[in-house]
């Protein structure tokens, strides 16, 4: 008896880990409906000619999302067009961040500039889905066949601070290397920033 | 005008800090090791990583100061690890000054953080708040998140040399 009770719980302590640790690189991603700035709905199957995607969990209110805003900018002026295009979502509960609403989102998005869409993950449930834990927390996504790989979990470079000391451009590299159809040398880094602001 | 403000900002912590506040220093991972890891020293080295823009790390720190209060005296050292922009040091010594903080604060200059989290613990995700505990060089304790007074007071007596 006592024997199948550790077993039980250690299946559910296995089930909770998976769940709390979301996508592994190689997983198969969910694709989403979620409301963009433009108040309409964006879904990934609307981009019928990517290859891929840059998912991009950020928000407005974080000093580390603030830092990446250019440097987000110009993952989508340089990806998009050759099919990976960068989709952002806010996963923050915007009642105890106001600055994280939909009206703060369309000021941030129109004041940098924004050329992707901006979503709102009003649920959550797409970060939880995905494992994003942080804000920047990139997510680069393939198309094979009908399905979306994971191809790059992490941070988007190795100096949040500093744009013109970065020495290693993660998620550039990771995209550099599917468009060439080449493995992604480094396939995840420990993506730093400010918590997810969980609902409780 | 901000020249001038961050001018005297410095000036005015670098009067009265020595007496007053507690030092801030940049320190590299290495002689943070080199203070914590060092085999067979005798106290409990508590370092604590927090930022300024953080709000739990914010919150937790007076638990810190408290705490250090208590082991006065004892072989406990509290070492705050700021891990604010290194561009932003300015705001961390006007923080510190502020909060007259008694903790040593030290800003952290260690470079990519996925150089160097795994190192403190390859568990951290690194978020912040996190806390580590050093036993006579020997890690006993991490948290991930922020800890209560009760929580920070009752590792600390379980651990003290």
């Amino acid at each position: 008896m006592k024997k199948l009770i550790v077993f039980i719980s250690a299946v559910f302590l296995l089930a909770s880990f998976k769940n709390d640790g979301g996508y592994a690189v190689g997983d198969k991603a969910t694709d989403f409906k979620l409301k963009n700035i433009d108040d309409k709905t964006f879904s990934l199957a609307d981009k019928k000619d990517a290859k891929g995607f840059i998912v991009v969990f950020t928000c407005n209110h974080c000093p580390y999302a603030v830092k990446y805003e250019d440097r987000i900018v110009a993952l989508n002026n340089k990806y998009a067009k050759l099919g990976y295009p960068v989709v952002a979502i806010n996963p923050n509960d915007a009642v105890a961040y106001p600055d994280d609403n939909l009206e703060n989102m369309k000021k941030r998005a129109k004041s940098k500039s924004f050329t992707f869409p901006y979503l709102v993950d009003d649920t959550q449930e797409i970060a939880k889905a995905y494992g994003a834990t942080k804000t920047p927390h990139v997510f680069v996504l393939k198309k094979e066949n009908a399905d979306l790989i994971v191809k790059y979990i992490g941070a988007i470079d190795d100096n949040t601070d500093d744009a013109s000391a970065v020495t290693v451009k993660y998620v550039e590299q990771a995209v550099d290397a599917l468009l060439a159809d080449k493995p992604v040398a480094i396939t995840s880094t420990k993506a730093i920033g400010c918590g997810v602001k969980w609902k409780k | 005008m901000r020249t001038i403000y961050t001018f005297l900002v410095i000036l005015f912590v670098s009067l009265f800090s020595e007496h007053t506040y507690a030092q801030i220093e940049t320190i590299t991972l290495e002689q943070l090791q080199a203070k914590t890891i060092q085999p067979g020293n005798d106290t409990l080295y508590i370092v604590n990583f927090w930022a300024t823009w953080c709000g739990p790390c914010v919150a937790e720190l007076p638990y810190f100061e408290q705490a250090a209060k208590d082991n006065a005296g004892k072989n406990v050292k509290i070492l705050l690890i700021n891990l604010d922009f290194p561009s932003e040091k300015t705001k961390v010594i006007a923080f510190v000054a502020k909060r007259k903080l008694q903790n040593d604060v030290y800003l952290l200059n260690a470079g990519d953080p996925n150089k160097w989290i795994d190192q403190i613990d390859s568990s951290w995700d690194g978020a912040i708040p996190a806390t580590v505990f050093y036993k006579a060089g020997k890690k006993v304790f991490f948290h991930e998140g922020d800890l209560t007074q009760a929580e920070l007071n009752e590792n600390i007596n379980l651990h003290k040399l």
